[in-house]
């Protein structure tokens, strides 16, 4: 029988106390991880989507919905811009490259995104099976697109209007699948790719209801796009392109970097919120063994006197409280951290927009300190019982004094 | 041999004792009388190594037991010398076995299980080796209370009124199973008391 036995023996004891103890831990850790997994997730997808992208052109609007809805696929996009104006973008000298987007349409909330080639070079896509698309109202899918609705190459399937929802399906024309993408880890995993042609000709039929702004034709016949994404052909030209674009066209440009960082100084406050009350609640926590550990001292006087008497040195009395401290905020710890993983799948499974889907089995470094931090809570909390438990007079206490 | 030399005792409220010097042959049985408040419990305290005079020399086997390091002193507590108290008191969260067992640990010697039992059985107890201390009756607290002083065959095996609270019956009991173990270990036997009763049964008397 060791020093931990004995500790979580004792604990056993009052195992209400032990156990509000370890949840009050538990909270407080699973908050902190939960705040630290999601926002390692989102910044990392946010970084790892928009890495090439120096640029996002669209209709004029929010540039943070247009960068979100062009890159992330998680907002309605602004509205549409003429063909005529985004390929004078994209013929210009300071564009290296430029990729056309059409959105509009979704299959079972997935988003159908109408562009060309220069998609598959951007994300750098590659095959699992199948081709790429070519003609029209041909598909090349992204992996967990095949997973999730169970489509294989040479499946049929039907669009429906607007970038959510199947009430408005487009009965005319169905996508052949002719491709299934390897799993990037990139917002493609979860698109059906499709070329522009195929979105255009899909809303160019009679009797189409144009309520929204998100179709690609407009009513006197001109093709549109939702938008482009760029890349410069020099850094310098950063300056001045967004410029040009924003007060000589009556499109928008908005910058992936700037809109996410503004979108991160948005959402960080709420997320510095919840971290003061994470943390406020590791402090109740810290407090509440403490009191524990301090209420039970006088109710174990004679038990650790009757320890020394049997041999038990200070430093092993000292080490049993402490381990008792450690003990309770080691299994909080590493229930909160467990929970927040447990949480973070369950809300994966109820996330609508798979691009921005977060993944509970991945496990980050900064967990190691919210651990460091669990155990140094039960270190202090513990150290003044510990400490008194050390000096006790046991002969007093032998004696009933 | 167990020899005390010149102790004197300070309390913290200022009162001061001096305790006659005291030679005790090993194996003798001695009985310490006094009235309440004369001193015994912290002379039986001064003798077991949890109390430190401010002068004089407790030896115990030729280890003069207040010039050991702390950590040395304890061990030395849990390996030689056995405590029995008035009110047999046990760790509440561990069984009888274990209490047992880290007697054994804490005074640094392997925890052997055949030696609990042969314990346990030798005091008619070891059907509650597995029970907790609170599922035991006031005379089985007793039994186990002895079986752990004797747990690590101590060289001094000291009781602070064992017999106080018992019936004339089971203080006889009580005595008896003290004497027993004491002798099939080995061990000095000092009791202390005010508990007439017990006096007839020792010869050495030791007046305070």
């Amino acid at each position: 029988m060791n020093i931990v036995a004995i500790s979580w023996k004792n604990l056993k004891l009052k195992p209400l106390n032990t156990a509000l103890n370890i949840l009050l831990v538990a909270f407080g850790t699973g908050i902190l991880v939960l705040l630290l997994l999601a926002s390692s997730q989102i910044g990392e997808k946010m970084e790892h989507n928009s890495k090439d992208i120096d640029l996002v052109v669209g209709a004029k609007g929010s540039p943070l919905q247009l960068v979100l809805s062009s890159i992330y696929y998680i907002d309605f996009p602004t509205g549409n811009i003429l063909l005529k104006d985004a390929q004078r973008v994209m013929r210009d000298p300071a564009v290296k490259k430029a990729v056309p987007l059409a959105l509009g349409d979704n299959y079972n909330g997935i988003r159908i995104v109408g562009t060309d080639s220069n998609f598959i070079d951007l994300y750098d896509l590659k095959l699992q099976s199948g081709r790429f698309w070519h003609s029209d109202f041909e598909a090349t899918i992204g992996a967990a697109v095949a997973l999730d609705q169970n489509l294989k190459i040479g499946d049929n399937f039907f669009g429906a209007h607007g970038l959510t929802g199947s009430a408005d399906v487009h009965k005319s024309h169905a996508y052949k699948v002719t491709g299934i993408l390897e799993a990037q880890g990139s917002v493609a995993d979860d698109l059906i790719l499709t070329s522009v042609r195929s979105v255009w000709k899909m809303h160019d039929h009679v009797g189409h209801d144009h309520d929204h702004h998100d179709h690609e034709q407009t009513d006197n016949g001109e093709k549109e796009l939702t938008s482009l994404l760029i890349r410069y052909r020099s850094p310098l030209s950063a300056a001045l392109f967004p410029r040009m674009i924003n007060e000589t066209t009556n499109m928008q440009a908005a910058s992936p970097a700037q809109e996410s960082t503004r979108l991160f100084s948005l959402i960080g406050i709420g997320i510095d919120t919840l971290q003061w009350f994470a943390l406020m609640i590791m402090v109740i926590a810290g407090i509440s063994v403490f009191v524990s550990l301090y209420n039970a001292l006088k109710e174990r006087a004679y038990d650790l006197a009757i320890m020394r008497s049997i041999g038990a040195s200070r430093p092993v009395i000292f080490a049993i409280v402490i381990s008792e401290g450690l003990a309770m905020t080691f299994i909080g710890s590493v229930l909160g951290i467990f929970l927040a993983h447990l949480s973070l799948q369950l809300i994966s499974c109820y996330q609508e927009g798979s691009q921005t889907r977060f993944n509970g089995l991945i496990f980050i470094n900064s967990e190691l300190l919210v651990l460091a931090a669990g155990l140094l809570t039960g270190m202090v909390s513990s150290v003044i019982p510990a400490l008194r438990a050390y000096q006790a007079d046991i002969s007093r206490i032998l004696a009933g004094k | 041999m167990i020899q005390l030399s010149f102790v004197e005792h300070q309390y913290p409220e200022g009162s001061h004792i001096v305790f006659p010097d005291w030679e005790i042959q090993r194996g003798a049985k001695w009985l310490i009388l006094g009235k309440s408040g004369s001193g015994k419990t912290t002379l039986l305290h001064i003798l077991s190594g949890l109390l430190c005079p401010v002068s004089g020399k407790v030896e115990i086997e030729d280890t003069s037991l207040y010039q050991l390091k702390a950590r040395n002193l304890d061990r030395f507590r849990g390996s030689k010398i056995g405590l029995v108290f008035q009110q047999p008191h046990f760790i509440s969260s561990l069984t009888i076995r274990e209490n047992l067992a880290i007697a054994q640990k804490f005074a640094g010697f392997p925890e052997s299980r055949p030696r609990i039992n042969e314990v346990l059985e030798s005091l008619s107890i070891a059907g509650k080796a597995a029970s907790f201390p609170q599922q035991l009756s006031q005379g089985q607290l007793q039994r186990a209370s002895i079986a752990r002083a004797v747990i690590n065959r101590p060289a001094l095996l000291i009781a602070d009124e064992p017999t106080s609270s018992l019936d004339d019956d089971n203080a006889a009991t009580a005595l008896k199973l003290l004497f027993t173990q004491s002798e099939e270990n080995g061990a000095t036997l000092v009791v202390a008391t005010h508990d007439q009763r017990i006096r007839p049964a020792f010869t050495n008397l030791y007046q305070l």
